[in-house]
C-alpha cells in the first residue's frame, strides 16, 4: 500500500524526465541504502549468531588454545536442561519478571492516571519522575548498593525512621529472603516512569466526546473508568508490558552491580548465570548452548505475545 | 455546577492528584539527590554511621576522582615544601602525594567517543535505510524490518560470546572502533524503526515536486527530505546516544586498557583501601548529569524515543 | 634522615649508571592490580624512569575484574603488558600456557640470586612446578591475611574489665581461633561511646576470591590440607577431613555470631570501611593495606595494631601477594627485563619497603631495623614463615569459583551443611582435573 503513491509517481513520470534522474534507478538506491544496515547486523548479530549455534554443540573452551574441540552433540542442551541451577536462575527470573512488571504496571498507570488531572506545573514533576530511567543502570545499581548497606546506608535508615524498627536489623542485599526483593525495588524506581509514560500517551488518545457520551448516558464514574479507560489503555500497557519484559530478561547491569547474583544464588538471573559460565568458568560451548535456549525463550514468548497483543488492538 | 466538565477534572482532585504525584517525585528524586551530596562528603563522612545529612562540604571526593595519589615517607614530604595548589594541599592531609591524573579522564573521553562515533554511524545507516524502507517498495520489507527488531531482543551476553572470539580474532577486542562497530549494531534498530516513523510523517508531495523539477533522487533526499527531517533526526541521535552512553555488559566483557568507557569504571574507583565512595559519587555524578540535561531538553520526543516508535503522543 | 636519603638516592643513581648504553627508549606498560601499593609502585619506578630512559605507563585493574580482565588478556595473547604482577595462583597457567617468560638464565646472567629472597616467596610467587628452581617471576609483593583491631578499646580499663568478668581471661591479642571468636563474641553488639558495636568483618564475598581467601585462615590454620599427597591430586580424606569440616564451621559460626549486618558479600573495601566507620572491634584483611591504616588520621596510629593470623591446631595465614613477571608476548622483553633487574637491586627494595610496598628481599627483611620500622613489620614476618596457598595449577579460576560458590552457599546461604558443602567441592575440582587431564 505504501508503494502505490511512488509508482503511481514513477508511472507518472514522462520517460524524458525519467531519464533526466541521472544514473541509479530507485530500486538500487534502496539496495544501497539498505545494504549497510542488512550488512552490519549480518556481521555483528546473524554470523555471531550462528557461530553460537555452531558453539553449542561443541565442549570447546575460549581459554584453552591448544585443546582440541570435540563435537557433543545435544548434550550440552541436555545438561542444561536437567542442571538444576539452571532452573534455580529461571525461577529468580520469572520471580523478579512477574514483580516488577505487577509493581511497575500498578504505580505506572496510578501516576498515569493523576498526572492526566492536569493540575498545574504536571509537566514539570513529570520530567522529573522519568530522570531515573535515563540513567546508567550499572552506576544507579553500583549506587543503591550503597544507599542498601544497613550500617551506612541511607535506605535502611529511612525504613526504621518511618517503622520504627532497628535500621542494622535487616539487611536487603545480605538477606536470603530480601535480596529478589531488593532487586524488585530498584528496578521498579528505574523503571516504573517508562510505564507512566506509555499509559499518559494512552490516556490522552482517549478522545473526549466518549466521555462526553458516556456522561449523557449518565454512567457513573467507576463504569466509565472501567468500561472506557481501561479498555481503551489496555493496548498501550500491554506494549508497555512487552518492552518491560524483554528487557528484564535480558536483565544484567543493575543486579551485577546490586548484589552481583548473591546471596547463594538467589538473585542470578539468567543472565548472570550465562556470564559466570561463559566467562568466569569458560565452558564456551555449554554457554552457547545456554544463550541460544535464552534466546529461543525470549523470542517465542514475544511472538506469542504480540500476537495476543494485536488481537487486543483489533477489537 | 454548571462549570462542571467531564474532561476538566474537579479543582479537588487536582490538588489530591498534584499532592500525590509530587509526593512520588520527591520520593524518587532521594536517591539521586544522596550521589549527588555524597559527592561533596569526607571519605569518613560517606561511610560514616549513622548517614550523616548534614556535613563539612569538600571537593575531595572530585580531587580523587581526577588523581591518583601514593603515601611518601614523612622525609620526603618534608622535602617537597608547602603544597603548591588547593588539590595539593587536600591530599597533603593524608600524607599523601598526587602521583598522577587518574584513568576517569581517559574512560569519560573514551565514553565521548564511542558514544558519538557509535551514534553517527547509527544515525548515518539508519536515515539511509529508514528512508529506503519509507519510500521504496523493499521485497519482504516487513520481514527485514523485523528482523532488525529482533536482533535487539538477544540477551546481551548470549551475543557476546561470539562477539568476543571473533573480536580477538580480528583484532578488535578493546578498540574503539569494534565498540563503535558493536553500539551502532545494536542501536541500528532503534535508529531504523524511529527515523522510520519520522520520514513516513514527510509528505511524498515535496520529493516528487523536486524531482520533477530534475533534481535526482541523492539531491531529493539531501535537499528536501533531510532538513525535513531534522528534529526526528536530532531526537534519534540522543536516544542512540544515550544507549551507548550507558552500555555496561558489551563493555564490561569486550574492554580494558584502551576502549573502556566510564560505566564499567566508575563502580571500581578505588581509594586508600577500599572503594572510594565520595569520588565514585563524584564520577557518577558527572556521568549521569548529560543524561539529566538531555532527558529534560527531550521531554517531548521522549515517549517515541524509548518505544521504538511505538507509541506517539 | 636528609643524609640517609641523600645516601640511597646516589646509590640509586650508581645503579643506574652501570647499565649504560641500553638499547633506544621504550614505552613499558606494567599491570597490576589497583591498590595502595599500586601507587606506591608509580613513585618508585620514577626512578627507573630517569635511570634506564624508558617511559613506565601504568594498567591497574580492581581486584574484582583483576583476575578476570589479566587472564583473558594472557589467553588471547595480548600485549597490553610488557609486565605482569600477576596473583600467585595463575604462576601454573603462566608457566604452562607459556604466558610467562622463563627467567632462569636470565637471572644467571645478571647474577640475581633468588636466595636472597625470602624462602616461602620464592616458592610461592616464582617457581613451577612447585619448589623446583624453574622461575617465572620475581617476589614483588609479599603479602598475607592477617588482622587488626581497635587497640584503644582493648586497653580501655572498662572493656577490659568487662571482658575479665564475662570471661575470665585478660583481654588481649588472640592466640587462637576460638579465642578471636570469644572477643568478638564479646564486642558483638556491645554499646561503646554511644554506638552499637560488632565483632570482627571478615571476606565473604561471592563474585571473585573474597570468602575463600578468608575462610582458609581457618582452613589452614585447623591444619586442611589440599591433597593426601602433594601432586597426586587425590583430595578425599584431605579437603573433607575431620579438621577441615571443623574449620569450615567455625568460620561459619564466626559469620553469624560476631560480624556486622550487611558484610554478606564483603571482601577488602567492605572489611575496610567497617573498621573505618567504627563499626567492628577486630578486622581480616592484607598486610597490604596495613600501612595506609595505620596513618588514618581517624582510627589509626594510636588507635589501631595488629595481629598474624591465630592458629589452631597449628601457625598458618592465607598467601597473597605476586610476582613480578615478563609476559612473552611482549615485544620490548629486553626493556622489561631491565625493569625486573633494577627492582631486584636491595636499594630499590628497601626504598620500596619504605614507601609501602612489601619487599620480600632478605636485605630489607633481616636488617635489624625492620622489625622496629613499623608496627605490623613482626607480624608480616611471622605471618610469611606460614603461608599457604590456594591450588596454583592453570585450571585455578575453574578451583577458585568451585570453591566460592560452595562456601558461600554453606556459610552466607545458610545451604546444606559443612561437610556436604566440602564433599560437593571435591566432586567439582574432581571434575575440572579430570578435564584437563590430570585425573
Amino acid at each position: 500500500m505504501s508503494d502505490s503513491i511512488a509508482d503511481k509517481a514513477a508511472r507518472a513520470t514522462p520517460p524524458r524526465v525519467a531519464r533526466k534522474v541521472r544514473g541509479l534507478s530507485d530500486r538500487a538506491i534502496a539496495w544501497i541504502f539498505v545494504a549497510p544496515t542488512i550488512f552490519l547486523l549480518l556481521a555483528i548479530n546473524i554470523f555471531p549468531l550462528i557461530w553460537t549455534i555452531r558453539l553449542s554443540f561443541t565442549d570447546f573452551r575460549a581459554n584453552r588454545q591448544g585443546r582440541e574441540v570435540e563435537w557433543v552433540g545435544l548434550r550440552n542442551y541436555e545438561r542444561i536442561l536437567t542442571d538444576s541451577d539452571v532452573w534455580l536462575s529461571m525461577q529468580a527470573t520469572a520471580h523478579f519478571l512477574i514483580w516488577t512488571i505487577a509493581l511497575q504496571v500498578i504505580l505506572g498507570f496510578a501516576l498515569a492516571w493523576l498526572i492526566n488531572r492536569k493540575f498545574k506545573g504536571n509537566d514539570l514533576w513529570t520530567t522529573i519522575i522519568v530522570l531515573p530511567m535515563m540513567l546508567s543502570p550499572a552506576v544507579v545499581g553500583n549506587f543503591w548498593s550503597f544507599l542498601y548497606q544497613p550500617q551506612i546506608g541511607l535506605f535502611n535508615y529511612v525504613i526504621a525512621f518511618l517503622t520504627g524498627q532497628n535500621a542494622s536489623s535487616f539487611d536487603m542485599l545480605g538477606s536470603v529472603d530480601l535480596a529478589p526483593w531488593s532487586i524488585v525495588i530498584v528496578d521498579t524506581w528505574m523503571w516504573t516512569p517508562f510505564v507512566m509514560l506509555i499509559c499518559l500517551a494512552g490516556l490522552r488518545s482517549i478522545p473526549d466526546y466518549i466521555y462526553e457520551a458516556a456522561e449523557i448516558d449518565r454512567a457513573s464514574q467507576w463504569r466509565q473508568f472501567f468500561t472506557i479507560t481501561i479498555p481503551m489503555v489496555l493496548p498501550f500497557l500491554m506494549l508497555a508490558v512487552l518492552f518491560r519484559g524483554i528487557e528484564n530478561f535480558k536483565m544484567f547491569d543493575l543486579v551485577v552491580q546490586l548484589t552481583g547474583g548473591g546471596p547463594g544464588n538467589v538473585t542470578t538471573l539468567t543472565s548472570i548465570d550465562l556470564k559466570r559460565e561463559a566467562f568466569e568458568k569458560w565452558r564456551t560451548g555449554y554457554a552457547s548452548a545456554y544463550a541460544i535456549i535464552l534466546f529461543v525463550t525470549v523470542f517465542g514468548l514475544a511472538s506469542i505475545y504480540v500476537k495476543a497483543l494485536n488481537k487486543v488492538k483489533e477489537r | 455546577m454548571s462549570s462542571y466538565s467531564v474532561t476538566e477534572p474537579s479543582q479537588k482532585s487536582k490538588t489530591v492528584a498534584a499532592v500525590l504525584v509530587i509526593a512520588y517525585a520527591l520520593i524518587t528524586m532521594v536517591p539521586l539527590v544522596w550521589i549527588i551530596l555524597t559527592g561533596f562528603k569526607s571519605p569518613a563522612d560517606a561511610i560514616s554511621y549513622p548517614p550523616k545529612v548534614v556535613f563539612d562540604p569538600t571537593l575531595e571526593g572530585y580531587v580523587n576522582l581526577f588523581t591518583t595519589r601514593t603515601r611518601v615517607t614523612p622525609e620526603d614530604l618534608e622535602a617537597l615544601g608547602p603544597p603548591e595548589t588547593w588539590y595539593d594541599a587536600i591530599v597533603r592531609q593524608y600524607d599523601m602525594v598526587i602521583a598522577g591524573p587518574s584513568k576517569f579522564g581517559e574512560r569519560f573521553l573514551n565514553s565521548i567517543i564511542i558514544g558519538f562515533g557509535s551514534t553517527f554511524l547509527s544515525i548515518f545507516l539508519g536515515t539511509l535505510a529508514a528512508y529506503a524502507f519509507s519510500r521504496f517498495r523493499i521485497p519482504l520489507a516487513d520481514d527485514l524490518l523485523f528482523f532488525i527488531l529482533s536482533t535487539r531482543m538477544m540477551p546481551p551476553i548470549a551475543v557476546a560470546i561470539p562477539i568476543f572470539l571473533m573480536y580477538r580474532q580480528l583484532g578488535l577486542s578493546d578498540t574503539h572502533l569494534g565498540m563503535i562497530l558493536l553500539y551502532t549494531a545494536v542501536n541500528i534498530s532503534l535508529a531504523v524503526w524511529l527515523l522510520k516513523g519520522f520520514i513516513d510523517e514527510i509528505p511524498r508531495e515535496y520529493e516528487e515536486a523536486a524531482l520533477i523539477d530534475g533534481y535526482t533522487r541523492f539531491q531529493a533526499f539531501y535537499k528536501v527530505v533531510l532538513p525535513q527531517a531534522a528534529t526526528g533526526i536530532a531526537s534519534t541521535a540522543i536516544f542512540c546516544l544515550i544507549f551507548a552512553w550507558n552500555e555496561y555488559a558489551f563493555a564490561v566483557l569486550l574492554t580494558s586498557a584502551t576502549a573502556q568507557t566510564a560505566p564499567p569504571f566508575i563502580p571500581t574507583i578505588i581509594g586508600v583501601g577500599g572503594l572510594d565512595w565520595p569520588a565514585v559519587a563524584a564520577g557518577a555524578t558527572l556521568f549521569l548529569l548529560p543524561v539529566m540535561i538531555f532527558t529534560i531538553v527531550l521531554r517531548k520526543h521522549l515517549l517515541r524515543g524509548i518505544t521504538f516508535g511505538a507509541v506517539r503522543k | 634522615m636528609k643524609t640517609f636519603k641523600l645516601a640511597s638516592a646516589s646509590a640509586l643513581a650508581l645503579a643506574g649508571a652501570t647499565w649504560g648504553g641500553t638499547a633506544a627508549a621504550e614505552d613499558l606498560t606494567l599491570c597490576w592490580a589497583a591498590w595502595d601499593p599500586a601507587n606506591a609502585l608509580v613513585e618508585l619506578s620514577k626512578d627507573f624512569e630517569a635511570q634506564s630512559g624508558h617511559t613506565m605507563n601504568f594498567e591497574f585493574v580492581p581486584w574484582p575484574n583483576f583476575a578476570d580482565r589479566m587472564l583473558n588478556e594472557l589467553n588471547s595473547g595480548g600485549k597490553l603488558c610488557d609486565l605482569l604482577i600477576g596473583d600467585s595462583q595463575w604462576i601454573g597457567g603462566g608457566a604452562e600456557n607459556g604466558h610467562y617468560v622463563k627467567l632462569n638464565d636470565f637471572f644467571d646472567a645478571e647474577g640475581i640470586s633468588m636466595d636472597d629472597f625470602a624462602d616461602a616467596a620464592v616458592y610461592a610467587y616464582s617457581t613451577w612446578p612447585k619448589g623446583t628452581e624453574n622461575y617465572y617471576a620475581l617476589p614483588a609483593m609479599g603479602d598475607a591475611n592477617g588482622w587488626f583491631y581497635r587497640k584503644d578499646w582493648f586497653t580501655d580499663p572498662e572493656i577490659m574489665a568487662a571482658y575479665e568478668a564475662e570471661t575470665g581471661q585478660a583481654l588481649r591479642e588472640p592466640e587462637s581461633q576460638k579465642e578471636l571468636m570469644q572477643i568478638a563474641k564479646f564486642f558483638q553488639g556491645r554499646e561503646i561511646d554511644g554506638q552499637e558495636r560488632y565483632g570482627v568483618s571478615i571476606f565473604t564475598e561471592r563474585g571473585s576470591e573474597g570468602i575463600t581467601m578468608g575462610v582458609t585462615g581457618a582452613l589452614y590454620a585447623w591444619g586442611f590440607q589440599y591433597e593426601n599427597e602433594p601432586g597426586s591430586y587425590d583430595m578425599v580424606g584431605a579437603v573433607n577431613s575431620a579438621e577441615a569440616v571443623e574449620a569450615l564451621e567455625f568460620y561459619k559460626e564466626l559469620y553469624e555470631c560476631c560480624t556486622p549486618p550487611g558484610y554478606t558479600n564483603s571482601y577488602m573495601g567492605e572489611s575496610l570501611d567497617a573498621f573505618k566507620s567504627g563499626q567492628v572491634a577486630m578486622a581480616m584483611n592484607w598486610f597490604a593495606f596495613f600501612p595506609g591504616l595505620f596513618a588514618d588520621p581517624d582510627i589509626g596510629g594510636e588507635k589501631i595494631d595488629f595481629f598474624v593470623n591465630p592458629p589452631q591446631n597449628k601457625d598458618a595465614s592465607t598467601l597473597g601477594g605476586q610476582g613480578i613477571s615478563v609476559v612473552s608476548y611482549s615485544d620490548k622483553q629486553d626493556a622489561a627485563l631491565e625493569y625486573i633487574k633494577w627492582f631486584a637491586q636491595p636499594e630499590v627494595q628497601q626504598r620500596w619497603w619504605d614507601l609501602g610496598g612489601y619487599a620480600v628481599h632478605k636485605s630489607v627483611l633481616e636488617d635489624p631495623s625492620f622489625i622496629e620500622s613499623q608496627p605490623f613489620a613482626g607480624d608480616f614476618l611471622e605471618a610469611m614463615n606460614a603461608v599457604q596457598d590456594f591450588w596454583q595449577e592453570p585450571t585455578y579460576a575453574e578451583l577458585l569459583l568451585a570453591m566460592q560458590e560452595r562456601i558461600h552457599n554453606y556459610v552466607v546461604a545458610d545451604q546444606g551443611t559443612a561437610q556436604e558443602a566440602l564433599d560437593m567441592l571435591i566432586e567439582d575440582w574432581t571434575e575440572v582435573f579430570e578435564d584437563d587431564g590430570k585425573l
